[in-house]
């Protein structure tokens, strides 16, 4: 069963966020797509420091299927990536929310973000897509 | 057949070869003008085996192969048809093979001739105005098409169009392409039908598009509907329209690109005209042009003055995208493709595409019938059609790899899996126009035992294949530790004496 904790936000190319208490929004794919993707091989991460354009392919994920682009569901700077997953990308698979997490992102003042689901409204879309 | 075969390294002993037919020393003089950090200091591993070992070596890893020749090789999209020996037999005639590249025009006439004949066949196949044969391969020929759409921009000094639209259906060449291009890649939804989502269309379109690149049919094995307002909503905005040949075969005599309203486009000759691929080429990714274009076509182009045919350069061509290659294209190739479509003429080209239709419609109907899922049930398949396994992934946990798997113990080439990702558990499967009804009932009836076992041993799927002399391989290993060195194993401890 596709995990997705009820404290996160998603989008409908399945990215979540995560809104820290220290004001940065922490970012990665959820359990769906890592399931979807299948045993991921590889992940590039932007820069540090790297402005970020709400709706711009910002990442990659590869697994033995296909290359994925991971869109920035915000406008923002990256401060933190997770340099760990390119080494262990399998890191992602085993432990989306958490451990797999992609980046940390300093919102823009200016507040621009792709539209986001709650939990329930992502359920709805995956059960959609099952159809 | 015995289940490993040693590397080519393994069955050798040192000393052992030709020795005979070496050069008796390497003059030391020859080495003199090269840096000293550019000799090796040891000796290359190179392997040492006598001729007839060698001979083995290499028939047997062929026997293991699956290949057109030896088996029914439905891999969606890219088009694994036969091809026929006699293509092979013209272009292996020593006046073809023996000519030299830098020979003389006057002394390559035959040569020529059957290229020039190849551009205008390939014009007229596709409703265009002009053709190049330079681009030595598909990818290629993807460069050179929209390098030309760039230069026809700038020529006009429309420098402000930095986009171009891609389906997110497309070839994953087609967003690379883009990108080695220059472009930013804009992408395409594809609505639940398999045609493009227009309104997302017009949305995407204005100032800054460069043009379209697209697929029809697209990867879903679907023939776009809306081609003709996709065409007008992207030349009302001042784009372009590419058109990706790969999945030609399907309109073959019956729709030109060109009557579509596309200005560029490339053909992968090694699928639609027959030439062989796989493993890598050689390809050849003939692009073909509207009027607009045509002074941006890559060099060189063959002309014809009276009866006199010549090879037509950057002197003649002075706003060329230029060369792609220090030559004219895969000639071996191109020679291929010619003898295909003159033995075949136009009524046979007719047929590849109504053929190629008609099997995969055959194959779809009889596939559905055994209780495989369409992707898109409601639509009629093109060359191609996919079938989606998500019911058997989430019911039975039998995936879309699985049943890849097990269809080569039933001694078929699987279909392209995973592609297009946006249909989840797919298998993408393009019979072609060469199978018989036969072979298409053997497939067919493979499938219909591959459900069943799905249903009462799963198992049996999930560990296949089991007949071959690889079994399931880690795929994810492979990716990440891809070593493909081979080193001479530590030597053995020498026995203990006495």
């Amino acid at each position: 069963m596709t995990e997705i904790p009820e404290d996160l936000q998603y989008t409908e190319a399945h990215e979540w966020l995560r809104r820290r208490a220290d004001g940065l929004v922490e970012i990665g794919v959820t359990d769906h797509a890592q399931s979807a993707l299948g045993d991921l091989v590889f992940v590039e991460l932007p820069a540090v420091g790297r402005a970020l354009r709400a709706g711009e392919a910002c990442a990659v994920v590869e697994s033995v299927k296909s290359a994925s682009d991971v869109y920035a569901p915000l406008s923002g700077e990256v401060v933190e990536a997770n340099a760990a997953l390119e080494k262990t990308p399998e890191t992602i698979n085993q432990d989306p929310y958490r451990a797999g997490w992609m980046i940390r992102v300093r919102p823009s003042p200016q507040g621009e973000t792709s539209p986001t689901l709650s939990a329930a409204q992502y359920r709805r879309l995956l059960d959609e897509q099952r159809r | 057949m015995s289940p490993t075969e040693p590397t080519v390294f393994e069955i050798g002993a040192p000393g052992r070869g030709a020795t005979d037919q070496w050069p008796e020393a390497t003059p030391a003089e020859a080495l003199d003008d090269l840096p000293a950090a550019l000799l090796r200091g040891s000796r290359a591993a190179l392997p040492e085996v006598g001729e007839l070992d060698a001979v083995r070596h290499f028939t047997r890893l062929s026997q293991r192969n699956f290949c057109i020749d030896t088996q029914f090789y439905p891999l969606g999209s890219c088009t694994m048809k036969y091809n026929p020996k006699a293509c092979h037999q013209y272009a292996m005639l020593p006046e073809f093979l023996a000519r030299h590249p830098l020979a003389p025009d006057s002394s390559g006439q035959g040569v020529l001739a059957c290229l020039y004949e190849l551009q205008e066949i390939l014009k007229a196949a596709t409703g265009l105005a002009a053709v190049s044969l330079a681009p030595m391969a598909g990818a290629q020929g993807e460069f050179a098409g929209v390098s030309m759409i760039r230069a026809y921009h700038t020529s006009r000094g429309d420098h402000a169009r930095d986009e171009l639209i891609v389906s997110e259906a497309a070839h994953g060449t087609n967003p690379a392409t883009a990108s080695m291009c220059g472009y930013t890649v804009r992408e395409l939804p594809v609505a639940e039908d398999g045609d493009a989502d227009l309104e997302a269309l017009r949305a995407a379109v204005g100032p800054r598009t460069a043009g379209i690149m697209l697929t029809n049919p697209s990867t879903l094995g679907v023939f776009e509907r809306q081609i003709g307002e996709i065409e007008r909503i992207v030349h009302a905005a001042g784009g372009l329209l590419y058109y990706d040949g790969a999945n030609l075969n399907a309109i073959l005599g019956r729709v030109r690109p060109g009557d579509m309203g596309f200005d560029v486009m490339h053909m992968n000759l090694h699928k639609t005209f027959a030439t062989p691929h796989g493993g890598g080429g050689p390809g050849a990714g003939a692009v073909a042009v509207n009027a607009r274009l045509e002074p941006f076509l890559p060099v060189p182009l063959v002309g014809r003055d009276g009866s006199a045919y010549r090879l037509l350069d950057e002197r003649e061509r002075p706003q060329s995208i230029g060369r792609l290659s220090a030559f004219a294209g895969n000639v071996g190739v191109l020679l291929r493709a010619y003898v295909y479509v003159r033995m075949l003429g136009r009524t046979g080209l007719r047929a590849v595409g109504e053929h190629a239709t008609l099997n995969a419609n055959y194959l779809l109907a009889r596939l559905r019938a055994i209780g495989y899922e369409p992707a898109y049930p409601e639509r009629r398949a093109s060359h191609e059609f996919l079938i989606t396994l998500r019911r058997e992934a989430r019911e039975l946990e039998v995936t879309a790899m699985d049943v890849a798997k097990r269809l080569l113990d039933y001694g078929f080439h699987a279909p392209t899996t995973y592609f297009p990702l946006l249909v989840p558990e797919c298998l993408l499967i393009e019979p072609t126009e060469t199978e018989s009804k036969a072979t298409l009932d053997a497939f067919a009836e493979a499938m219909a035992r591959i459900l069943e076992e799905a249903r009462r041993e799963p198992q049996q799927l999930r560990s296949a294949p089991h007949s071959l002399p690889v079994q399931r391989l880690d795929d994810v290993r492979a990716a990440k530790q891809l070593d493909l060195t081979w080193q001479a194993p530590a030597a053995a401890p020498a026995p203990p004496s006495g």
